[in-house]
């Protein structure tokens, strides 16, 4: 193999620097980011994710959006205007309940329902979580906080294709009566992940 | 491709790196990865398949070390070279430096002639099928036995789609297998749904 092949060397450009090159070369060819680093940002990680809260929000305060919720997804979300990509074709909406904890993952690369619940987080993404969570899902959950009793089933629901899936969490039932607004605050992404529970 | 990116059930990893709450970016460049990998898709210079099959076919180290953005960025920068939108030499001229790029392909597929259409309840193995290209079947489900739940939209077929070869859409089923059966005495209880596509599917009689 060549050396200029070779993966790891000195000559390696920085990550940032074949950022800059891929960039200059889309530009050049009029291609230009139509959002701000700022407002992707911010898309990424409050915008989609509350998103979500909304779905799971509405779902918890009236029964017949959480009927058309459980029967199709992308139909539901897209009455209270939420879209998704025109690949993800098909959401399925997990129901945990006391004795059922539902848990997303993606083995393969990184899938997600990213404009329902935000772009994932590094975890998610880690070889550790693909490895891990299909095969020993119990101790990671406890290792990552969410302690399960031994009664409670659990549902891992590995993306590999382009159908999406998020959880809709138990509400807490402190929360009957509350508002949906105020419910919708309550809601994160990691519940709708399902590695915590609310 | 029974590549390095099939990590489900791998053994000797560590915990997971987790913190509540935590955030999709750190850098600026990290943003402007997504964003330009998002350009790239709207401007239809990809699709799907082909992404996810670039980032598969990178050197196995190059995979194993790259965070999440690189691997995505090297995906596109490849795609790039591949599709003939600008040269490596161009690329590296501007970065400065080496700019690893994915491994050459190898031949994708069509669909299996012989496909069935299944309903919820229906007992189903997923074929022995070992292909060079790419394809969404995890390695851990390989000939394994499980439980129809649920039927998709039809979707374009990945070992086709990411190769440019000619395929009919197909839908796909999410299959509930028990953990005990993908890796007998060797995993925690739990039951494990997996998107699979209709053609790595064949029907198994009622127990």
């Amino acid at each position: 193999m060549p050396d200029k092949d070779l993966v790891i060397q000195r000559t390696t450009a920085t990550v940032p620097q074949r950022v800059e090159a891929v960039e200059a070369v889309l530009d050049e060819r009029g291609m230009k980011p139509a959002e701000s680093v700022e407002q992707l940002r911010d898309m990424a990680e409050e915008a989609w994710a509350r998103n979500g809260a909304r779905v799971v929000a509405k779902a918890w305060v009236d029964p017949e959006f959480r009927k058309r919720l459980l029967a199709n997804g992308r139909d539901a979300v897209a009455e209270l205007g939420i879209t998704m990509p025109k690949h993800h074709r098909h959401l399925v909406v997990l129901e945990n309940t006391p004795k059922v904890q539902n848990v997303i993952c993606c083995t393969l690369c990184s899938c997600t329902a990213y404009t329902i619940i935000g772009l994932p987080p590094d975890w998610y993404k880690d070889l550790e979580y693909r490895a891990r969570v299909v095969r020993e899902s119990r101790t990671v959950l406890k290792e990552m906080g969410l302690d399960l009793p031994p009664d409670v089933e659990i549902r891992v629901w590995d993306t590999t294709t382009d159908t999406r899936y998020m959880v809709l969490p138990a509400q807490p039932p402190e929360t009957r009566g509350w508002p949906e607004e105020k419910l919708a605050a309550i809601v994160t992404r990691d519940a709708m992940i399902g590695v915590a529970r609310l | 491709m029974d590549g390095i990116h099939d990590m489900g059930g791998r053994q000797g990893f560590g915990r997971v790196r987790y913190a509540p709450k935590a955030h999709a970016f750190h850098a600026d460049w990290e943003v402007r990865a997504n964003q330009l990998y998002g350009l790239a898709v709207r401007a239809g210079i990809f699709n799907m398949d082909e992404y996810r099959h670039a980032i598969e076919r990178m050197e196995p180290r190059h995979y194993l070390t790259a965070s999440y953005y690189e691997r995505s960025l090297t995906s596109l920068a490849t795609l790039l070279v591949e599709k003939g939108i600008v040269t490596r030499e161009e690329l590296e001229r501007r970065a400065q430096g080496a700019f690893p790029l994915a491994m050459p392909s190898a031949p994708g597929r069509t669909n299996v002639v012989a496909r069935e259409r299944f309903k919820p309840g229906d007992r189903v193995r997923v074929r022995l099928d070992f292909v060079p290209g790419h394809i969404r079947m995890p390695g851990y489900i390989r000939g394994k036995t499980g439980v129809v739940v649920g039927e998709s939209p039809l979707y374009p077929f990945p070992d086709a789609h990411a190769h440019g070869v000619e395929s009919q859409d197909e839908p796909t089923y999410d299959v509930r297998f028990r953990s005990e059966d993908l890796w007998p005495n060797s995993a925690e209880p739990a039951l494990i749904h997996v998107g699979v596509f209709q053609s790595y599917l064949e029907r198994v009689a009622p127990a």
